[in-house]
């Protein structure tokens, strides 16, 4: 596509990488298709190639942002389902990266807006914090329904819609060194993650079971932190690169005692993220390297597995829908592990249709954006429970919360499963 | 880039009323159904054909035919013009809109509205991607033949617009040859029906009319389709060649010889690298042209076509003879090749040409081709539907260099008015749009395309739809 950039503008860095991604995009319209929120809305302007033109727009005339821009850009899931359809390569998750911390900068959003994402961001990535919210919620419940007709106190009554009625009392893995049974093949870390346990701390459980039983000494570093993607795709771009050099910091530290052959992730959102603070940090020169050798480090806790080579299991009478976060198959790219794995495993996998297409959930999404949420939320569902499965496997905490509220079928991590059928317990709610 | 093809002026009238005309249509539409704010206006510029580009005065995103008929009713009475848009995904700018135009867009009327698998049509609302309805009847064993690259995205409506082909018209034909009926509204407003679910209707084909006509004789909201059983088995087999001019002539004798395969389609080698650069297809990097041949039915029908074909391929020297092996190659096969256009977008900015050649022309005109792009001093890559002759070179530039974007559309002129002196036209399936609008003249002589402007103004007599495109702006009937 044509552009039009000033020298002077071309000397910012964002403004020169964003000005390479047009370069590429070549108007086919291709990513209309594959755009949930176009598939579900019909307007180009929520569409990736509409979003494209208007982040063009505002970026080639040095302009603040304005309501218009900002409303289809917020719609964006960042599910990158765009990227997975795009044949020319357009980055659109950069691009979209620094229109959302250009909004962040030039646009004064109005007040009560302000307000709930300054709850979110100051509450959600705090285990400590949110486990207080959560509690807190359940007391406020009967409100919901209430705050949801005030205008102004929509988003909190939307979020006690979302609050789980019950909080696991397990606070989940605690810092610590997991020795692996017999003899040690590999050592990694583990990143717990901050919504995940709160939500779920039987998923970490799992994963330390399942890893220390294969030989891989597992490390939960002390002082580890949220990934910093919440707030990078709120556009708060000063707070995410302060949260990934925390955890650089952290994770080049067991490094450097032990070595570390790997990151694991388990929530698909945070590996996205991760796996790009290479990018992220690739301006500040005292963390560029360390940030670039903690992507190379990190790995889905799939991905992970699968290296492993673990033995093929019996048969099991279960029938699994695997649902693939987008931050898994769009973010990640990986698809087909996880499916072989519990194949491998000995489950039955069914496929859903309109696999590419999210869930609705997409970080705080769904707080923020409850009607298209909600509606996502329903096709899913109707998708899944098209296949008849059983149970239900995904690697996102962000997508099990979501997807749980849709269905009377029982979501599970997919390494919940692996764990079970290589001799952990069987999960609870099956 | 100097504009060389222009715009009608915009009708001052029209500019000067916008505001009006804005409030008046929202009171036509639900909520959403309206872009009228400059910056959400600005993304409807333009289609796939991206060199031009024109504001539009609003967008309208209508959900029922009875909301497009209010909204063309509204138009014609005070006389402005209309531009229809489904995807936006058109190769000749048949969606760009003009300063005094309404954009209709037909993308919320995304509904598959019946399937009748026993009479096998199925009728949608003509927002609809052509994937989605062969997706709808895929799991029965049916599906939808015609197969634009760009199917993905690409609406019915759309196809109707252009007369849309693809890979696989070669033996199934193009949209005109699965198109049953369509519910249409014309300029004033008035619904109209044409065709049904049957192959033919008495009276005028007014249905083959409107069928390629660009969205200048009304607007299309719902379509029927003819569904076709899905084959028994389907392999689609690349042939690499030395040189395109052999590729090209084994094309020719295959057709020749009487065989029909569902597809022939054509890569040159710059564009074998694009597509295997996107879709890691399993295309050999070592030929200079390849073919990929589709053949279906039985194992034994496979087989024995297959052996025809082969035969000839030998006699044209070919270098490598690679059949898939799975449903996952044979998938990536296409998706390489269906890719082709975006992905071209992976190392320059592109103007896609359309022209139509006989076979026996094919070798020549594909060397003329690479001779002309090279006079100019650009870069080409070939990949088209070489089964029907339907050519599509891709002139490669950089169109941040105006000097260099001139060139580039200096050459596709060249190359479309080679096409037509090889016998062939303009146009296989993007349409004239605005691209090709004044070379008519090359191809139809005043006579001829007088009596389709006739035809045109029978159907709307102020010209509102979509006027800036098909016929030269010179020579037109005072409407």
């Amino acid at each position: 596509m044509q552009t039009n950039f000033s020298p002077e503008q071309l000397a910012d860095p964002h403004v020169a990488e964003s000005e390479t991604i047009l370069r590429k995009c070549v108007h086919c319209g291709f990513c209309t298709a594959t755009c949930p929120t176009y598939v579900v809305l019909g307007d180009e302007l929520d569409s990736p190639r509409g979003r494209i033109y208007l982040i063009k727009d505002m970026l080639e005339n040095g302009r603040a942002a304005d309501s218009e821009t900002v409303t289809h850009i917020d719609r964006c899931l960042s599910c990158l389902s765009c990227l997975t359809t795009c044949p020319s390569g357009v980055d659109y998750m950069h691009l979209v990266d620094h229109a959302r911390a250009h909004i962040e900068k030039t646009y004064k959003r109005p007040f009560k807006d302000r307000l709930a994402r300054s709850v979110i961001a100051a509450t959600l990535p705090y285990p400590s914090r949110f486990r207080l919210a959560l509690g807190a919620a359940g007391l406020a419940r009967p409100l919901a329904g209430l705050l949801k007709r005030v205008p102004f106190l929509r988003t909190f009554g939307v979020m006690l819609d979302l609050a789980p009625s019950a909080l696991p009392a397990s606070r989940g893995a605690k810092p610590a060194v997991y020795a692996a049974k017999g003899t040690p093949r590999a050592r990694v870390a583990l990143l717990t993650g901050c919504a995940q346990p709160v939500l779920r701390p039987e998923i970490n459980d799992a994963v330390i079971r399942l890893l220390t039983g294969q030989g891989v000494e597992v490390v939960v570093s002390a002082g580890e932190g949220c990934c910093g993607a919440l707030v990078h795709h709120m556009g708060r771009d000063e707070e995410a690169l302060k949260a990934a050099r925390h955890n650089i910091d952290v994770w080049l530290k067991a490094a450097e005692e032990d070595g570390l052959d790997a990151i694991i992730i388990t929530a698909s959102g945070c590996g996205t993220t991760i796996k790009d603070y290479g990018h992220m940090l690739r301006l500040d020169p005292a963390y560029a390297e360390k940030a670039a050798r903690v992507s190379a480090l990190a790995k889905d806790v799939t991905e992970y597995i699968a290296t492993l080579d673990l033995p093929e299991q019996g048969a099991r009478n279960l029938t699994v829908a695997y649902h693939s976060a987008c931050s898994m198959q769009h973010g990640q790219k990986i698809t087909s592990a996880p499916k072989q794995l519990l194949k491998r495993a000995g489950f039955s996998v069914r496929e859903p249709a309109e696999g590419h297409l999210c869930c609705g959930s997409a970080g705080t999404y769904n707080i923020l954006q409850p009607e298209i949420s909600a509606k996502l939320k329903a096709r899913k569902v109707r998708n899944i429970e098209a296949t008849k499965a059983e149970v239900i496997a995904t690697g996102n905490i962000g997508c099990i919360t979501q997807i749980a509220g849709g269905t009377e079928i029982p979501i599970l991590h997919t390494v919940e499963l692996l764990d079970w059928a290589y001799g952990g317990p069987k999960p609870a709610g099956l | 880039m100097p504009e060389t093809i222009g715009f009608l002026k915009p009708r001052q009238a029209v500019l000067d009323r916008r505001r009006e005309i804005v409030a008046d249509l929202a009171d036509l539409l639900p909520e959403g159904g309206l872009v009228s704010d400059e910056r959400g206006l600005k993304p409807f510029e333009t289609d796939a054909f991206i060199a031009y580009r024109r504001m539009p005065l609003a967008v309208v995103l209508p959900e029922t035919t009875e909301q497009v008929a209010a909204v063309l009713k509204y138009c014609s009475r005070y006389g402005i013009p209309i531009v229809p848009r489904g995807a936006g995904t058109s190769l000749s700018g048949g969606a760009i809109p003009q300063e005094d135009a309404i954009v209709v867009g037909l993308s919320k009327m995304s509904r598959i509205l019946d399937i009748d698998l026993f009479n096998r049509t199925a009728t949608v609302q003509a927002g609809v991607t052509n994937l989605n309805i062969s997706d709808a009847v895929s799991a029965d064993g049916f599906f939808y033949a015609p197969d634009p690259s760009s199917q993905l995205a690409c609406t019915i409506g759309g196809n109707i617009g252009m007369n849309s082909g693809g890979a696989h018209c070669l033996k199934y034909g193009v949209t005109t040859n699965n198109l049953l009926g369509v519910k249409m509204v014309l300029f004033d407003g008035t619904v109209i029906e044409l065709g049904g679910k049957a192959l033919d209707a008495p009276g005028y084909d007014l249905l083959g009319l409107v069928c390629g006509s660009e969205g200048q004789l009304g607007i299309v909201t719902e379509a029927t389709v003819r569904l076709i059983a899905k084959p028994e088995g389907a392999r689609p087999v690349l042939f690499g060649f030395a040189s395109s001019e052999s590729g090209g002539s084994c094309v020719a004798d295959i057709i020749g010889s009487g065989i029909i395969p569902v597809a022939i389609e054509f890569m040159d080698k710059p564009a074998i690298e694009i597509c295997e650069a996107f879709a890691q297809a399993g295309y050999p990097l070592d030929v200079e042209a390849l073919l990929i041949v589709e053949v279906e039915g039985s194992e034994a029908e496979m087989d024995a076509t297959l052996a025809g074909i082969i035969e000839i391929a030998r006699r044209h020297g070919v270098m490598t003879i690679k059949e898939s092996q799975s449903a996952l190659e044979a998938a990536l096969i296409w998706k390489g090749r269906k890719s082709a256009f975006g992905a071209t977008g992976r190392i320059a900015d592109y103007i896609c040409m359309d022209g139509t050649v006989p076979l026996s022309q094919l070798s020549h005109v594909l060397r003329r081709t690479g001779e002309i792009v090279a006079g100019y001093g650009l870069r080409v890559a070939n990949v088209f539907h070489a089964g029907d002759g339907n050519m599509h070179p891709l002139i490669l530039y950089n169109i941040n260099d105006p000097e260099e974007a001139a060139r580039a559309e200096a050459a596709g002129n060249d190359i479309l008015k080679l096409c037509v002196e090889a016998g062939g036209c303009l146009t296989g399936e993007h349409g004239v749009g605005i691209e090709k609008r004044d070379l008519m003249l090359y191809q139809y002589s005043r006579a001829d395309l007088g009596q389709q402007m006739a035809a045109r103004a029978a159907f709307d007599p102020q010209w509102l739809m979509n006027p800036s495109k098909v016929f030269p702006l010179e020579g037109r009937p005072a409407a």
